[in-house]
């Protein structure tokens, strides 16, 4: 029986969340949280090893306590266990402080075999949470997972894509993943799925629920950060100021501005 | 210091202006810049990095080092980190450079911050990450309280250095202990992606403005003539017109031409996540309240299908005649 670990994140919608110019936060209100939609993949990729191998899929988050809609999503989804890591002590927490709780937290369930993350959150944009994960835990990862080829004896064959090329690769388990929107397309949620997850239960634990796993709880959120951000700005519209060319002189002013442009590069 | 970034023994040209930001910051804060290079059988590079920037060439050549693979190649980056006490690392924000940067960042216990677009020195001499967020909607200006202050810096954001064969550096080879087996290995390449987008310094950008697949015959017979590629939106690839490998924007490329033409795209900001940065910007669409007007040097409003026709017969005529005026 296989464990998986799918680490997802509930993020604002991009498209539709709005920035105050002023100060650069984000208005959190403009727009309803949602599932970090890359990790929708990592989610199917893990209820499509389940289906095929046997075993379950544990969901686990961070961060506010609305954030038990994201887990409700991943449950309606196919996970069959959720945990909300949710504690004043985890907030302001950067990509060190948050694979930190994560993997004590992942350290506190029973043995797993795989951890399988989205390749970045929409609106962190790093891509560094799920290899953290990695290194706290001693575990091998790859990383831009395109592919899973087979699970056998142990092992997993990944392709990963290396930016100009796709590799494969073989790992030992428990390893974990960060998969690309390539794998896989996550399949919806039926209505009854979602009735029965609106009715399952989420954990939510706390700061003190990880301490006897054996961690330094000086290493969570802000405090256990060690990145800052000193200020935020807004660009201005990029003041590209746009110059208009009508149609019917489209042709002959864009070829005298595209060979320039060529000719400055030669 | 600098990571070198290298696959299958070649050194990428993200390393030279990884090279060209450190020598920036060294000189402000009047440090060396060293570089890291991990592989087997790169030692042949060493100049190269020297004439590009480094004062110091750190080289780890081994054969259990001949493929990358984060596991290993992030122990080497800590161990010499632990040796060296760098005040900064920067890495290229690649798949490679990213997956291997975070694994150690975690493991030095310090700050790593992503996808940078300047590394800076402020007046108390500390160094600052500038970074876009929120798909570029806004600019975070970063400090690391711990040492090193690790970032990975976008593709094209630095300039590398002229190559100067007359700069002299140490080079210093080290043989660390790699521990066997880790537990990833790298069996092989399955294939090359068809197209290198981040690389291109001409890109025609194709949108939902297309209306079927077959149309954009045009665009690359556009990018074609340019010496250029074609990218597309999301739209075009979840719609299995071209694969992902073209695709440009948030969850696919992120790219910065010379040049970025788009044709019938009206810039979603996951779109504009991925080529707002592009020297200049041409853009083409029907609907003269489209967002990527906002974000375009030149625009045209107008229907793709009559525009790009003679703009491929203007450009035609043009480079004939300077052709000929060159004879």
């Amino acid at each position: 029986m296989l464990h998986i670990i799918v680490p997802i994140k509930q993020v604002p919608d991009i498209e539709r969340v709005k920035f105050d110019v002023e100060t650069g936060r984000i208005d959190r209100s403009s727009a309803p949280g949602e599932i970090n939609p890359f990790d929708l993949h990592a989610i199917e990729a893990a209820v499509k090893i389940k289906e095929k191998h046997g075993g379950t899929v544990t969901a686990i988050s961070m961060g506010p306590r609305q954030a038990e809609s994201a887990l409700r999503d991943a449950l309606a989804r196919g996970a069959d266990r959720a945990i909300l890591l949710s504690d004043r002590r985890f907030a302001g927490a950067d990509t060190l402080a948050t694979s930190y709780a994560l993997a004590c937290a992942i350290k506190k369930l029973d043995s797993f075999d795989l951890v399988i993350c989205g390749e970045k959150t929409v609106d962190g944009d790093t891509g560094q949470v799920g290899p953290e994960i990695a290194e706290h835990l001693g575990i091998p990862h790859a990383a831009y997972v395109s592919s899973i080829e087979r699970l056998e004896n142990g092992e997993i064959e990944v392709v990963a894509d290396y930016g100009e090329a796709y590799y494969r690769l073989s790992l030992k388990l428990p390893a974990l993943l960060t998969v690309t929107k390539d794998i896989n397309t996550p399949r919806l949620p039926t209505l009854k799925d979602k009735l029965r997850a609106r009715k399952a239960d989420v954990e939510v634990w706390t700061v003190d629920d990880l301490a006897v796993a054996g961690c330094d709880s000086q290493r969570f959120g802000f405090a256990g950060s060690p990145t800052m951000v000193a200020k935020v700005i807004v660009p201005e519209e990029r003041g590209r100021n746009c110059i208009m060319i009508s149609e019917d002189e489209a042709a002959e002013k864009l070829a005298h501005i595209i060979l320039e442009k060529i000719g400055e590069k030669r | 210091m600098v990571l070198a970034e290298q696959l299958d023994g070649e050194v990428k040209p993200i390393t030279y202006e990884l090279l060209g930001k450190a020598r920036e910051v060294a000189d402000t804060l009047r440090v060396e810049v060293l570089c890291l290079l991990i592989g087997y059988g790169v030692e042949k590079y060493v100049e190269e990095l020297i004439y590009r920037g480094a004062d110091e060439v750190i080289l780890v050549d081994d054969p259990e080092l001949r493929d990358v693979e984060p596991v290993k190649y992030s122990r080497v980056l800590v161990e010499v980190a632990k040796k060296y006490r760098p005040r900064a690392i920067l890495v290229g924000a690649t798949n490679i450079g990213r997956s291997i940067a975070a694994r150690a960042a975690a493991a030095l216990g310090t700050g790593l911050t992503a996808d940078c677009l300047d590394v800076q020195v402020d007046e108390q001499g500390d160094i600052v990450q500038v970074r876009p967020a929120f798909t570029g909607n806004i600019i975070a200006y970063i400090k690391t309280r711990t040492r090193p202050a690790m970032a990975t810096l976008r593709y094209r954001v630095a300039k590398p250095l002229p190559r100067d064969t007359s700069r002299k550096g140490r080079v210093t080879r080290l043989s660390l202990e790699l521990g066997g087996d880790v537990g990833v290995k790298v069996l092989g390449k399955v294939r090359d992606k068809e197209v290198r987008l981040s690389d291109a310094d001409i890109i025609v950008g194709c949108g939902r403005g297309f209306k079927k697949p077959e149309d954009l015959i045009m665009a690359k017979e556009l990018a074609e003539l340019l010496g250029g590629v074609i990218g597309v939106s999301r739209p075009l690839v979840d719609e299995g017109w071209m694969p992902r490998d073209y695709q440009v924007g948030f969850s696919g490329n992120t790219v910065r031409p010379k040049l970025y033409i788009a044709l019938g795209i009206s810039g979603s900001p996951q779109h504009l996540a991925g080529m707002k940065f592009s020297d200049t910007i041409i853009a083409v669409n029907l609907d003269p309240s489209a967002p990527i007007f906002r974000h375009a040097n030149y625009g045209v409003v107008g229907d793709i299908y009559r525009v790009v026709p003679k703009l491929i017969e203007k450009l035609r005529e043009r480079l004939n005649r300077d052709e000929g005026g060159n004879s």
